[in-house]
Order: C-alpha cells, then structure tokens, then sequence
C-alpha cells in the first residue's frame, strides 16, 4: 500500500533506513540507526536536543519519552517513528541510560561568555533570549536545550554548514518561520525588501525585516522573488573572536534552557 | 434517508399553531418515505442522471470525479463563498470523499466515525461509532477514504478489515464481517464499491508482507460471494512470476477503489507494490498481480484481462490510482478505453475490452525507464535497482501521484492529475525478514539536501497524455481534483487552500484559504437547486455556494 506522506516524513535519517529483524536489534543499534544523526552519537546533541542529561525537558518519564519516539514532536524536525511498540521500548530504555552518564562539561566560563554574547559579539542585534534582543534570527531563550555544545561551536564558525539546503526536510510539521530562508524580493511598485521568510504557500509571502517588521505580499504584487537557500545573514565568528572568546560563548548559550 | 423540505404553499393550509411549529424546524426528517431514498444499482449507473447527488466514490463508475452541475462556473466562481463548516471532533487527517444522496451528507470522518449531515445546513442527523483495536496498525496513518450507498444501506470499511453496513436513516449496524485479520497487517482504507447486488472491498498491507485480495459481498446479509486473489497460488496462472515461497507474503494490495463498465460488467481495479516493496531478491519474476489493472467480472471475480504497469517493482510504485472510462475515437476506430496516470511517471490508456496497450508517455520527470514497449511494459535502465549505499531515482517513493482522485471531464477530453514533480530519492535495500504482522519492506528512500519537490495540477490529453497546461503549487500536495460542466477544476493544497482553476487554461478564477491542510477528493451536489462544492481541510468539511 502506502499512500506515503511518508516520503516527507521519511527525511530524516530517524524515520528511515534499516529494518533488518529490527526486534533483535538492541537499544543502542536502534539508536545509532534512527537517532544519532541528530542527537549525537552518545547524545551529546548536535542538530538536536542534549539527550545525555539526568532530566528531558519534553519527557519527564518512560511514557512520555515513548509517546514522543512514536509521534514525534510537532512544529519540530523530530519526526514520527514507525518501529514497533517493543522497538520503541528498547529505543526509550537507552535513551534513558544515556542520561545517566556524566553531563557535557563545556570548556569555556559561561559568566565572561554572557558580557561576549551582549559585547563583543553584537548577538542580540539579531537573536533574542527571553524577549531581549531582536527577533530577525532564531530565538536562544532555550538554545542550550536545543543544541549541543559541537553544533553551537560550528554555526559560530560557519553559520551556513548546517543551513537548509531547501525547505524539504522540514516539511510538512515544521513550522516554516523556524526555517530563517533569506530571501529578497522586488514588489511591482519597484520596492526592493530583503529579510527572511516567515511564511510561504502557493499565492502568498510573509518576509520579515532586520528591523523587525513584517512583510505581507500575494505573489501576484512581486516581480522578482529570490530565495537564497543555505545561506546565512550571521557573520562567521572564526576571526572576531578567540578560541577562548567562543569556547566561553558555548558555554554561555548551554546555560540557556528556556527556564528564565 | 431524506430531508423534506416543506413547500410553502402547504405551509399555508396549516393552522396558525402548526405553523409556528413548522417555522420552526422546516427541516422535517421523514422516513415514511423510502422509495425517495433507494440508491438503487440503476441510479448508480446513471449518476449523470442526478447530478444534484454524489452516489458513489468517483461520483460515478467511469471513475471521472466530474459534476455535471453548471450553475458555478467560469463567469461567476469568484462570487464562491463558504456556507457553512462541519468540524470533526475526533483527532486525525481525513481522506474520505463524502456521499450525498438526496439533501444528505454521509462521511466516514475517520474509520471508526460515520456522520449524517444535513447538507444545507452542516448540522448532524446521526453519527456511528465504533472502536479499532489499538493494535491495529499500518503504513501511512490511519485513514478512511469513504462509503458506498446502495438501496438504503451504507457501507464501511475499517481499519482492523470489517466491512460494516449501516442504516441510512439510523446510522445503526445492520451488519458487520471481518475480511481478513488485521493482526497479520491487512488495513482496509478504501471506499467500498456498490455493483448490483454486491459490495466489493479491497485491502490494504502492501508494506506488511500480507497476500492481496479484492472481495465481493452480498449486500444483504455480508456474505461473501467471491475473492480474487491478487498474488496467485502454485498451480494458478501467475505464480510463476513468484520465485520459491515469496508469493505468500506477496502484498499486492487494492487500497483504492475501482472503476467499473456496467456493459462489459467489469470491474476494473488497480493493485499495489509486491511486498517486501524495495527488496526484490526473494521475489524474482514480475510479481504478478502486483502494480497492476485488473479486470474482473463483476459476477463472478474471475480475472478477465490484466496489465501490469511496473513488473517486479522495487520501488513502491502502488498502482493504487483510479482508473478513468471513457470512449473515443483512437486510429480511426472507436474504442472503450480505460487511463490512468501510474505512480511510475507514466501515463496510460488501454483498450478496456481487451486490455491491449495503445499509448502511454511519461507525464512528469522519470529516470527508470527508456520509455515502454509496444505492449506498454517498461524498458527499464540499468542501475536503477535499490541499494545498500543508496540510487537516485525519478520519481522518488511517493511518486508521480497517489491514492488521491484525478478527474476527467468529457467537456474538456482533459485528464486532470495532482502530480508531485522534482522529488527524486535515493532508494536502499536492506534484509527483509517476514514476521507475521511486522514491517516487511527491505530498504526505504531518502531525500536529497537541496532539493525542493512540488505539487502540480496538469491538464493531460486524455487520448496522448500530452500536457495541456499546468498549475504550480508551493508544495507538493495530497489532494484529489473535481472537474465540473461549469468549466471548472477544484483542488487542493498542503496549506489548506481551496481553489478553481479554469479547466481549459489553468488560470486560478478563485480560492479559499481553509487553514489546514487538504488531504482528500473534493465533490459537489446541489439542493432545491443551490449547487455547492465541498472539500475538508484539517477537521472541517468546508462547504461552499454562491
């Protein structure tokens, strides 16, 4: 059968990939498989959430962790499962075993990483943390959650490698505003406006502007419409700052865990 | 059952009291009145005859999802306005097309959940429920695509593969079968199809390593009365294209409902992927009755012709599309013809007597096939075949269409179709074990960075598959197409909007943004002469009237 919607679903290295006889694959394979590519290889995070901490924000016990492997999270790139109850059982259990083991002790003094986040590093021109800052780039109220100390490292330093190559691995529970596409426009009044898109369908645009404002055109009232995928407004931060400067900085925004 | 709709002349004989009861509630529902309501066989047959109703899943048996309603069309469509909004109250996407018969709407909202609606008002006569097994599971969500009506009963599939007949006037069972055991992974998601005096239901379980079959029942009493089975047995024509044991966990599902010629009275239905779907290596052979027409006497279930679009598939190329009727004239000499654009890229159309190959062509981008030979089987390329590392494919596994309707209009000789164009995928193999109920599907697909894949509508000359127009949309989209005698196409789209292009240009003339995404076949009826147009987004069956 298979009307797959799955095809969009099935993106992420989580949803797809080996079935061998998946029940006599343990825990940890099912994690390497379906997990790791986001998570970490031993949750350290990347892409992904932290999953090697005492306490998951998302889910506070087995059946919770289970209901998120099975449905996934939506507004999320985490993605809906398709392994089996037991499956899901043995994926749960050593989830839960990755959070026994000792948390991420990240190098840099979060304190002196704070005055570079605000200083220095000019981050709340674009990001916001609990309302601070400007809403142009992805809010980092709950960053440290989100991702691991190595991704955090990397977007400092080359903020496009993990940048979208196009829209497709988000669809369709993906909210697309969390997607920051840099797009510039020509509207047929002949007005040119750069920003990132907040909201896209088959007859409309939502783009936002660095100073905050919001966009709203049909396709219809554009002329020219282009969308700049992998690309990224942040600067790289490789010659701003020390390797000093960013390790503290990392530590700065893993301190950020959405609980002000 | 039948909403009667007091004329006001006899309003006006009434006393004064009764009157005021009657103003009341002018809507009286009546079932002192069952000859108004039997959807007989002949009423089916004749769908064209009423178009006010939506009799059955195509809206009639040529498979053409077409209304040959008038009063919206291309000159006053932009005056379309929504009348009202049913929403559903259980949780779920929902791919069903409803059925109205005579002022009433009947939707299978979910697989567990039937409503009667009054279709000028939105508001419930009756619902249905009953409970799936929660361990009941398949491929793709948990979805029901509609009903069947027939004399005054309707008919239901479920997803733990009952078939169910409900009273039309109570929405209370009449009775209840189980066609197969949905432990071993048969789902059942199709709408059922009314022929004569019998039900045929198809399966699903494709990806479940289950042995297809398409089943007919009495519909009186739920006795079965034929099965054909999809994937033959030793000693059956056939089985030869199964290697060892394979064709007992051959898949080969019918998840989506047929079409039918009440002349030749044959039923013509389109069969899924060979199980397991990307893993061929136990299977090898054609794998027939896989990715195939079948066409089978309506009487008996025995195979009359068949046509297999994508012998031993290992891509999961479903041929679960509807198949559309339609006579014409080809070289000269007039034919019955049977098309259907394939989830493999290809466009066909066959001689429906015979099943003979006339033509085919590929529709959107394809990267398997040099083309097709003179009896329409592919000339596959090399490298094509899944493996451990991955090979690129065009289309990839969700195809260049799906489960969901296209539309034929016999004003335009267009073949309207939702194709998904620009989503190549790396296809892998794994090892497929069989165990009884489990995933058997050897491999999967997996997208390319970079790449951004769409939904278009295309307009295909029924006769050559040659592309007419197209329209564009965002993002690639589930949703079936309705042309109308109003000159009209309506679809879908994956952020929810409702919209009608012009069925010979393409050019949008109106759209409505419902909030949330279409995943199901739109259709339109009409009452006391008011034409509507209906379609659910998200949880809301969305009807619409100027």
């Amino acid at each position: 059968m298979i009307e797959r919607i799955k095809c969009l679903l099935l993106c992420c290295a989580f949803a797809l990939t080996a079935f061998g006889n998946a029940a006599q694959l343990g825990g940890k394979q099912l994690y390497q498989t379906h997990c790791a590519a986001c998570h970490g290889q031993t949750g350290e995070g990347g892409s992904g959430p932290t999953l090697a901490t005492p306490r998951l924000v998302r889910a506070a016990d087995e059946a919770t962790l289970i209901k998120i492997i099975k449905e996934g999270i939506a507004g999320t790139e985490m993605p809906s499962s398709r392994l089996d109850a037991a499956q899901i059982k043995l994926l749960a259990e050593f989830v839960q075993e990755l959070g026994k083991l000792p948390p991420e002790k990240p190098a840099g003094n979060a304190a002196r990483g704070a005055k570079l986040y605000a200083g220095k590093g000019g981050c709340t021109m674009c990001h916001a943390i609990n309302g601070e800052g400007s809403s142009y780039g992805p809010d980092l109220s709950d960053i440290g959650l989100r991702r691991g100390a190595k991704h955090l490292l990397t977007s400092l330093l080359d903020p496009e490698a993990d940048v979208a190559k196009s829209f497709l691995q988000f669809r369709p529970g993906t909210a697309i505003t969390d997607n920051f596409l840099q797009v510039r426009l020509l509207t047929r009044a002949g007005k040119r406006i750069n920003g990132v898109r907040v909201n896209e369908d088959s007859f409309t645009i939502h783009v936002r502007d660095a100073s905050g404002r919001v966009h709203s055109f049909f396709k219809s009232e554009l002329r020219e419409l282009h969308k700049d995928w992998g690309k990224s407004s942040m600067p790289s931060y490789r010659k701003a700052l020390t390797q000093s400067d960013l390790d503290d900085l990392v530590a700065y925004l893993l301190t950020l865990r959405g609980d002000k | 059952m039948k909403i009667y709709v007091f004329p006001l002349r006899l309003l006006c004989v009434l006393c004064a009291s009764a009157v005021k009861t009657v103003l009341a509630s002018l809507i009286i529902l009546t079932t002192t009145q069952p000859a108004l309501s039997q959807v007989t066989y002949e009423r089916i047959r004749h769908a064209e005859a009423e178009p006010q109703n939506w009799l059955t899943y195509s809206g009639n048996y040529q498979g053409h999802r077409y209304s040959p309603l008038t009063q919206t069309n291309t000159t006053n469509v932009a005056q379309l306005k929504p009348v009202w909004v049913y929403q559903m109250r259980d949780p779920g996407k929902v791919e069903a097309t409803p059925l109205v018969v005579d002022g009433v709407i009947y939707l299978s909202e979910k697989p567990h959940v039937v409503t009667a609606l009054d279709g000028r008002t939105g508001r419930p006569l009756w619902t249905y429920r009953r409970t799936t097994p929660s361990d009941a599971r398949g491929c793709c969500g948990i979805p029901n695509r509609g009903l069947a009506v027939l004399g005054e009963t309707l008919y239901l599939t479920t997803f733990d593969s009952h078939v169910i007949a409900l009273d039309i006037h109570t929405g209370k069972l009449r009775w209840d079968v189980i066609a197969a055991d949905y432990k071993l992974g048969y789902t059942m998601t199709a709408a059922p199809l009314a022929i004569k005096d019998k039900i045929i239901v198809g399966v699903g379980g494709g990806e479940y390593g289950i042995r297809g079959f398409l089943d007919a029942y009495d519909a009186k009493t739920g006795q079965r009365l034929w099965r054909f089975w999809t994937v033959p047995a030793p000693g059956e024509a056939g089985n030869e294209t199964w290697s060892g044991d394979s064709w007992k966990t051959g898949g080969a599902p019918t998840w989506v409902t047929g079409s039918y010629d009440p002349e030749l009275n044959l039923i013509y239905w389109p069969t899924g992927n060979p199980a397991p779907d990307w893993n061929g290596d136990a299977r090898l052979g054609d794998n027939l009755y896989s990715d195939c027409l079948l066409a089978l006497d309506a009487d008996t279930g025995k195979l009359r012709w068949h046509f297999q679009f994508t012998p031993h598939d290992v891509w999961d190329w479903d041929a679960n599309q509807v198949p559309v009727l339609f006579d014409a004239v080809v070289n000269g000499k007039s034919r019955k013809l049977i098309a259907q654009a394939n989830r493999n890229a290809f466009y066909y159309l066959l001689d429906r007597v015979t099943g003979e190959f006339l033509r085919g062509a590929p529709y959107i981008k394809q990267t398997w096939a040099s083309g097709l030979d003179a009896k329409g089987r592919p000339i596959k390329l090399p490298n094509i075949e899944p493996s451990a590392e991955g090979t690129l494919v065009y289309p990839g596994l969700g195809g260049a269409t799906n489960w969901y309707s296209p539309s034929y209009s016999p004003q335009t000789k267009l073949f309207y179709v939702l194709a998904r164009e620009n989503h190549p995928q790396y296809f892998f193999k794994t090892d497929a074990v069989y165990h009884p109920g489990d995933l058997f599907e050897g491999g999967g697909g997996r997208d390319l960075p970079g790449v951004e894949p769409y939904g278009v509508v295309k307009a295909l000359d029924a006769l050559t598959g040659k592309q007419r127009w197209e329209f564009r949309l965002f993002s690639p989209a589930m949703t079936g197409l309705m042309a109308t005698a109003g000159g009209l196409v309506f679809g879908g789209s994956s952020e929810g909007y409702f919209y009608a292009l012009d069925a010979r240009t393409g050019k949008v003339l109106w759209k409505f943004m419902a909030g949330y995404q279409i995943v199901n076949n739109p259709i339109s009826y009409a009452i006391r002469g008011k034409q509507y147009v209906a379609t659910i987004a998200g949880q809301g069956l969305f009807v619409f009237a100027r």
